[in-house]
């Protein structure tokens, strides 16, 4: 009886560790699951908003817009109706709170209940004109022509320059500059990173005494615990002016500015690890080097670099990954202006800042919010891939 | 039909496709002392562990044949691994006390076992620590981390922790191997002591040691069981070469 | 060696040298910086007293509470969550694909930037499962974030205990359950703590995943259920740096804030290496 009890406690212990080890696994799946179910939403969503009609006449040849002419239509960029292939007369823009300028009160009817009909009426006798109202005026024996909502598209989307979620009438949702804006301060960080990184772990693991290691040690352990937002903080009240000193800018705000922050940010990550694989370099045969003649330095460059290559391959990759996802510090020293980067001294941003900074005011479930969680599920491939490299890479520590 | 202690009937031990023991037919009378002598990785020690099942602690292994304790065979599906740990004590090599007090350590068994009394522990711990001639050393200091002990005291509380839960069989596994020659003498002299109440087998490297304590003496060689005798026969009139080449230092 | 190669040998070695020293310095200029700055700042008041006039003033105890709160929020859930696991995978599992499978899950996952925790607990605790902006949506949050690490040192801290140890107690006849509880565990132990240690370090200064799920941009008051949305340290510093009322006359309010930041982070890290230091001369002993 004892016994049994014994060995049913014993099964359900077991049972307990089970469940508490799926718990990563779990969380890895469930993040992919609520990201890809919130992210996905932007492709059968569309720019302009389902609540809202354009119209045009309908007389007027064009049968459809894409994103771009909306944009440039109202922002007055595209001013003729041929060059949205149409005839070539002017466009005369309308939106629902100009309709003032065409009808008194009186005729609106005191709960507007003669709105509908007055649209109606005005884009009838306006061959030239595109509307831009909600659904709820669309009278029932619309006379016009309703523009099909578009959805968004995978190329539109990934490939477009414009990232103007939140206007009107259509926001756009364009993140070539922020893929572009996350690269090059990236890339930016790691130019500076991995020479640094790569000669401090050489000499944090061959050169410098061992007393000096356990000094070097618990230092690049606290610089990796200093939170991302104190890096922030630092980087906009030091680095940022000093950029701007230097350079002579007009903001300090810039791409070079975050490139250094996430360089002092990821060199904890490169030296650990690069170190761990430059002194698993098994002691004979750096004897061996020795004992042939060649010096230290000789060693290091021709036997020890190249056996513990994969190691601080995977300390570089580890580190690029660490640079792409950072947010707080990222989002405090670049300007966050979104245009293709050209050079280190403007503003870029990049895609962790955008959903960082745009995310809490983002209406639940629309098509911001979904176009944010389409940024996550980029950062998360790009980062989930670059740790299943370094799976792959990374050698078994043998011990 | 001789009562054994310990018997194997056509024995083999594999790790994954690598077979570590071959058609191994062996037996011990009750207290008696055998030991496991043979070049490393002939798989003495792995027979040592096949009779209290510490092999099941490595994955991959497979066994055919019987070994049997009591006339009990160890494999068989109605045997609690943990009852037939009890039965059988084992030291091994590098003294392995528990980061524990001394007292703790050679209660630790019985506590295992569920006793609670205190007082029959306690008298059990110290009826334990008198047998494995160590109580003079440590009796004002039971309180004390095991850890501070020298190695050949560690090893002996691991032979009293051992006696503590009253097994009739000891395996040691080269229980002197780490200690030096004057710790290695009081090990040994322990071990001739216990042979009264205990069977023992123990593995050793030290050809001397072999001669010294056991009564039998069996040689192993690529897994199998080569020669098995008196321990005076082996060591002066061995019937296979190869027994002889190595007690008399030739290889090994 | 000829004396040419010795020199040049000396020289790169030395450059090497300045170069690792460098980044020592850029870690003192940071924390002096903040030092010095954030050190006129600190006050009794100032730790005790809620923010006042548009947080140009006053205090930031709603900060050091909240944070407080999400830091024993997360390790209530990431610890014994990470132990256990820690656990299974050393002393359970055998090697084979389903241990490499949740290995490489748990590196994944330790490697998922911060924003998309903060993406995800929004999407699952926040609006899934209705806990709304809450002390418990973002300690979740915050707990998986910090989960591999406490694998990481647990199943590290496991290893590192000798097989003999566990050989010895199973030779007594004590079950595997046993074994781990009386033997592996308290020798580990202390091991372990260390990574609960700078969990606790983590916890207290990420950003990114606190600020859907529970971050609270003003909040002058204390909370009182696990609903409750706070202020925390880090949401609240870059709140002053980038976006408060009035940015410039914040500033003091930002170097002390950062100041107390960096202060918990040093001594947690400090209390992580002390014990590791004795738990490393506990283990030469032997």
């Amino acid at each position: 009886m004892k016994r049994r009890m014994r060995k049913i406690l014993e099964k359900i212990t077991e049972g307990i560790l089970f469940s508490s080890s799926t718990v990563t696994s779990l969380a890895v799946l469930l993040i992919i699951l609520f990201l890809f179910r919130e992210g996905l939403g932007i492709f059968t969503s569309t720019s302009v908003d389902r609540n809202n009609v354009l119209a045009v006449h309908s007389l007027n040849p064009v049968n459809e817009l894409t994103t771009q002419q909306i944009g440039g239509i109202f922002n007055r960029d595209i001013l003729y109706w041929d060059e949205v292939g149409g005839t070539h007369d002017s466009i005369i823009l309308f939106t629902i709170n100009e309709i003032g300028n065409y009808y008194n009160e009186e005729e609106l009817g005191t709960d507007f209940e003669f709105l509908p009909q007055k649209i109606d009426e005005l884009i009838s006798h306006q061959p030239n004109m595109i509307a831009y109202f909600p659904n709820l005026y669309l009278a029932g024996n619309f006379h016009g022509k309703v523009l099909p909502h578009n959805k968004i598209g995978i190329s539109e989307f990934f490939a477009g320059k414009s990232w103007y979620p939140t206007s009107e009438p259509a926001a756009q949702f364009g993140i070539l500059t922020l893929i572009l804006g996350t690269l090059w301060v990236t890339l930016g960080a790691i130019l500076i990173a991995l020479p640094i990184g790569l000669v401090t772990a050489i000499y944090i693991g061959e050169v410098a005494h061992p007393r000096m290691r356990s000094f070097f040690k618990p230092l690049i352990e606290l610089l990796a615990g200093i939170p991302s937002v104190v890096y922030g903080f630092f980087g906009l009240v030091i680095i940022v002016p000093m950029i701007q000193k230097t350079f002579n800018l007009a903001v300090g705000e810039t791409a070079l500015a975050g490139s250094i922050v996430l360089a002092i940010m990821a060199l904890p990550v490169i030296i650990t690890i690069a170190e761990d694989a430059i002194r698993t370099t098994p002691v004979s045969l750096r004897e061996a080097s020795l004992a042939l003649g060649a010096s230290h330095w000789q060693t290091i460059i021709r036997v020890i670099l190249p056996y513990s290559r994969s190691g601080i391959i995977a300390a570089f990759i580890l580190g690029i990954g660490r640079a792409i996802g950072e947010t707080m510090a990222v989002l405090m020293v670049t300007g966050n202006a979104a245009m293709i980067p050209t050079t280190f001294l403007e503003p870029v941003r990049t895609i962790p800042a955008t959903i960082a900074a745009e995310l809490g005011e983002a209406p639940y479930g629309g098509t911001h919010f979904k176009a944010l969680f389409a940024l996550g599920i980029i950062l998360f491939i790009i980062t989930f891939a670059f740790n299943t490299m370094v799976e792959f890479i990374r050698p078994r520590k043998s011990k | 039909m001789p009562e054994y202690k310990v018997e194997t009937q056509n024995f083999n031990l594999f790790y994954g496709d690598f077979q570590a023991l071959k058609d191994i037919n062996f037996h011990a009378e009750p207290n008696t002392i055998t030991a496991f002598i043979g070049p490393s990785g002939c798989g003495k020690s792995t027979l040592l562990r096949v009779f209290n099942r510490m092999n099941d602690l490595i994955d991959g292994v497979k066994v055919t044949g019987k070994a049997f304790i009591d006339n009990m065979e160890v494999n068989d599906r109605s045997i609690r691994v943990d009852e037939l740990r009890k039965q059988v004590g084992m030291v091994f090599q590098k003294p392995n006390p528990f980061p524990k007090s001394i007292f703790e350590n050679v209660a630790f068994g019985l506590r295992v076992n569920g006793i609670s009394d205190r007082h029959f522990i306690e008298e059990r711990v110290v009826e334990s620590i008198r047998k494995a001639a160590l109580w003079d050393e440590v009796k004002d200091k039971l309180k004390k981390s095991a850890m501070e002990l020298s190695g050949g005291q560690q090893q002996r509380l691991c032979i009293a922790r051992t006696l503590a839960v009253e097994p009739s069989l000891i395996l040691m596994d080269e229980p002197a191997s780490a200690l030096d020659p004057i710790s290695t003498g009081k090990i040994e002299d322990l071990i001739f002591e216990l042979k009264k109440s205990y069977t023992i087998i123990i593995v050793t490297h030290n050809m001397q040691q072999a001669g010294r304590v056991s009564d039998y003496t069996a040689f192993f060689y690529l897994g199998a069981l080569i020669e098995w005798d008196k321990t005076i026969k082996i060591f002066t009139n061995p019937t296979n070469i190869q027994t002889q080449h190595y007690v008399t230092g030739k290889f090994g | 060696m000829k004396p040419g190669k010795r020199l040049s040998q000396f020289i790169v070695f030395n450059l090497f040298g300045l170069i690792s020293y460098l980044i020592v310095v850029i870690l003192f200029i940071i924390l002096g910086f903040i030092f010095i700055r954030g050190f006129s700042v600190i006050s009794w008041s100032f730790l005790s007293a809620m923010p006042a006039e548009g947080m140009t003033g006053g205090g930031i105890l709603p900060a050091i509470i909240g944070t407080g709160c999400l830091v024993v929020g997360s390790i209530l859930f990431a610890f014994p969550v990470g132990v256990l696991s820690g656990i299974y995978m050393n002393e359970y599992l055998k090697e084979n694909w389903f241990k490499k499978f949740i290995r490489m899950m748990t590196n994944n996952l330790a490697g998922i930037p911060s924003i998309v925790f903060g993406l995800f607990g929004m999407a699952l605790f926040v609006n899934q499962l209705k806990f709304g902006d809450s002390i418990l949506a973002g300690s979740l949050t915050l707990g998986l974030m910090v989960l591999p690490v406490i694998i990481r040192t647990t199943e590290e801290s496991l290893k590192a205990v000798d097989t003999s140890l566990r050989e010895g107690s199973y030779a007594l006849g004590a079950s595997k359950l046993y074994t781990i509880r009386r033997v592996v565990l308290p020798i580990a132990f202390p091991n372990i703590i260390t990574g609960l240690i700078l969990s606790v370090s983590r916890v207290s200064g990420e950003t990114a995943p606190i600020l859907f799920t529970v971050a609270a941009y003003f909040l002058p008051k204390l909370p009182s259920g696990i609903f409750d949305q706070v202020m925390a340290l880090p949401y609240h510093l870059y709140v002053l740096t980038t976006s408060g009322t009035n940015i410039e006359e914040s500033r003091p309010m930002a170097y002390g804030t950062a100041l107390v930041l960096i202060v918990i982070v040093l001594i947690v890290n400090m209390i992580a290496n002390a014990i590791r230091r004795s738990y490393r001369k506990k283990l030469k002993l032997r």
